[in-house]
């Protein structure tokens, strides 16, 4: 591959987006690590991270375990501090913009409170935001129909499957109504005809909110069939070995899957996998 | 229905083994009797009859303390000093209260404990060694004290209930409050949400099969407390009263008609307990 190497982050190319548009930086990380002290001895999560994120963008980490791209999506959301080098999102620190909700944040595991019923499950956010229940009312229809949940609102988590379970979340997710949506391996645990179709509603959505999403995964088809941008990243330290444009049509199917520039992508992304010695031992 | 039936034989074999125990243990005495009034050959069959209608037996059959406890229930006004409703309404009340302001006193300690570092290291070492001291040697000091300060009556046997049952609470709790998954934590904090409404929309819901269970262990030795505080008060009313001065006066059958009515009214408070424990986890959605 040729000369790509932590030449994209930061550059006008990757703030400028697929489209074009004039775009501003959701997300930019500069010179960014961050290390946990453990009894082990130091572990270095992440190391000298640079990254922007436009506005409109869908950008998807990937990685082996360990590769830091869970701590990268909770550094951004505020969920871990870095050690050394800059964050900003929304053009402020992470944790102004989380203290102005800036953003929604999707749990591997859907998370729902199981005592909950579907509908106060995604009202949660909005009651400790303090909307009247007029408003709280409306977003929670209005979001479970995005998801196509409408008729569930009464029912219990459990008493849903563990892909509706991690649709609801999302509604939840989106009823603080963020610019920006931080996934984390949002559909890790349900099985690939789930994933499948849920990866392609999840497209649909992002075309129709035009927001921004940050998704970590560890499956290539699914960052390639997802992404804008795809950040190859490797452990030991955490860190970004590559970022990949992509330049599949915003219009796409699984069908694309098959296409010769949907396998392109993926073979460069196995290529950074393979150039961060993740696939060793 | 398949609950019924262990339990049926479980009652029954401990009423078998008393009814064999008392024919041993009061077979000294009955002989000694014979002895005195130079009654030869008596036959097996009347000396177990008469080990069972001893007036102050070693231990009294269940069917003597079941005589009592019907002659001094419904046999007696509820306002009589010799009515063991009487007595136990003193006791119940006591417990009951005292069991009230546990349970309050432990949710507010485990509270401030999961909020405050401090409170954790210092105070958690205090409640552990506040139980180790025996109830029986803190009792009469409370009521002491209390006595000293103006204060008489149902409260100061309600704190030694209080003393005993704020404890499995408190610690209950701060596992419970602690409970949440971290990522049902994490997502409070993506939301800004302060301390009291993590508390009060995540951990409190999150803790409430904790309190049920550490509730159950509360008002049963809230029940212990309530009798143990009537001990040193003079036994003038309540089932611990009952058992004093049955203890005085050697009235075996008193007693164990105190402790049966006793052990009668924990089971209730704990069934009550479960009960309240089911309706509420029922309408918090649980898999009924």
């Amino acid at each position: 591959m040729p000369d790509h190497h932590q030449s994209v982050p930061g550059s006008e190319a990757s703030t400028a987006g697929l489209s074009g548009q004039a775009v501003n930086e959701v997300v930019r990380a500069r010179d960014l690590s961050l290390r946990f002290d453990t009894s082990d001895g130091a572990v270095h999560a992440l190391s000298d991270i640079n990254l922007t994120i436009g506005a409109g963008d869908f950008v998807s980490l990937i990685g082996p375990s360990g590769c830091g791209k869970t701590t990268l999506l909770r550094v951004i959301a505020d969920l871990e501090t870095p050690t050394a080098g800059v964050m900003e999102v929304n053009g402020v620190s992470p944790q102004q913009a989380r203290l102005e909700r800036g953003y929604g944040y999707v749990f591997q595991a859907a998370s729902l409170y199981p005592w909950r019923t579907i509908a106060r499950n995604v009202a949660l956010p909005l009651e400790i935001m303090g909307l009247d229940k007029r408003e709280r009312r409306e977003r929670v229809e209005r979001n479970l129909a995005l998801v196509n949940l409408t008729g569930f609102e009464k029912k219990y988590p459990w008493q849903l499957s563990g892909g509706m379970q991690q649709r609801a979340s999302i509604a939840r997710a989106l009823a603080v109504e963020p610019d920006l949506l931080l996934m984390d391996e949002p559909f890790g645990a349900l099985d690939e005809i789930v994933r499948d179709h849920l990866n392609e509603q999840l497209l649909q959505l992002w075309d129709k909110t035009s927001k921004t999403v940050v998704f970590v995964t560890h499956s290539i088809p699914e960052a390639v069939f997802l992404s804008t941008h795809i950040v190859v990243m490797s452990p030991r330290p955490g860190r970004i070995i590559d970022i990949i444009e992509s330049d599949l049509p915003k219009e796409r199917g699984l069908d694309i899957r098959e296409t010769p520039e949907f396998l392109a992508i993926a073979h460069r992304v196995r290529e950074g996998l393979r150039q961060g010695h993740s696939y060793e031992d | 229905m398949n609950r019924v039936w262990p339990v049926t034989v479980v009652v029954l074999a401990i009423i078998a083994v008393w009814y064999v125990a008392t024919v041993v243990l009061n077979t000294p005495f009955q002989k000694d009797m014979y002895e005195r009034q130079k009654q030869t050959d008596v036959s097996f069959s009347t000396l177990v009859t008469d080990t069972m209608s001893q007036e102050r037996p070693v231990l009294p059959a269940p069917h003597q303390v079941a005589q009592e406890i019907y002659k001094t229930t419904v046999q007696k006004k509820v306002t009589s000093k010799r009515s063991l409703i009487y007595h136990s309404w003193i006791t119940l009340s006591t417990a009951l209260l005292g069991f009230a302001m546990g349970t309050v006193l432990g949710i507010l300690l485990a509270v401030s404990i999961i909020h405050n570092r401090a409170l954790d290291k210092s105070l958690m070492p205090w409640i552990i060694a506040s139980q180790t001291i025996p109830i029986l040697a803190i009792a009469p000091m409370i009521i002491v004290v209390l006595n000293s300060m103006g204060i008489q009556g149902l409260l100061p046997k309600a704190l030694i209930s209080t003393y005993l049952s704020f404890f499995p609470v408190a610690v209950g709790m701060v596992k419970g409050l602690r409970s949440p998954e971290v990522s049902h934590i994490d997502l409070m904090r993506t939301y800004n949400a302060s301390p009291w409404q993590t508390l009060w929309k995540l951990r409190l819901p999150a803790s409430m099969p904790y309190l049920f269970t550490s509730m159950k262990v509360a008002i049963a030795i809230a029940m212990v407390g309530a009798i143990v505080g009537e001990l040193p008060t003079g036994a003038v009313a309540g089932l611990g009263a009952r058992l004093l001065a049955g203890s005085y006066y050697g009235q075996t059958v008193q007693i164990w008609s105190a402790l049966i009515m006793a052990s009668i009214l924990a089971a209730t408070l704990v069934g009550l307990v479960s009960l309240a424990n089911r309706i509420v986890l029922k309408r918090m959605g649980e898999l009924a």
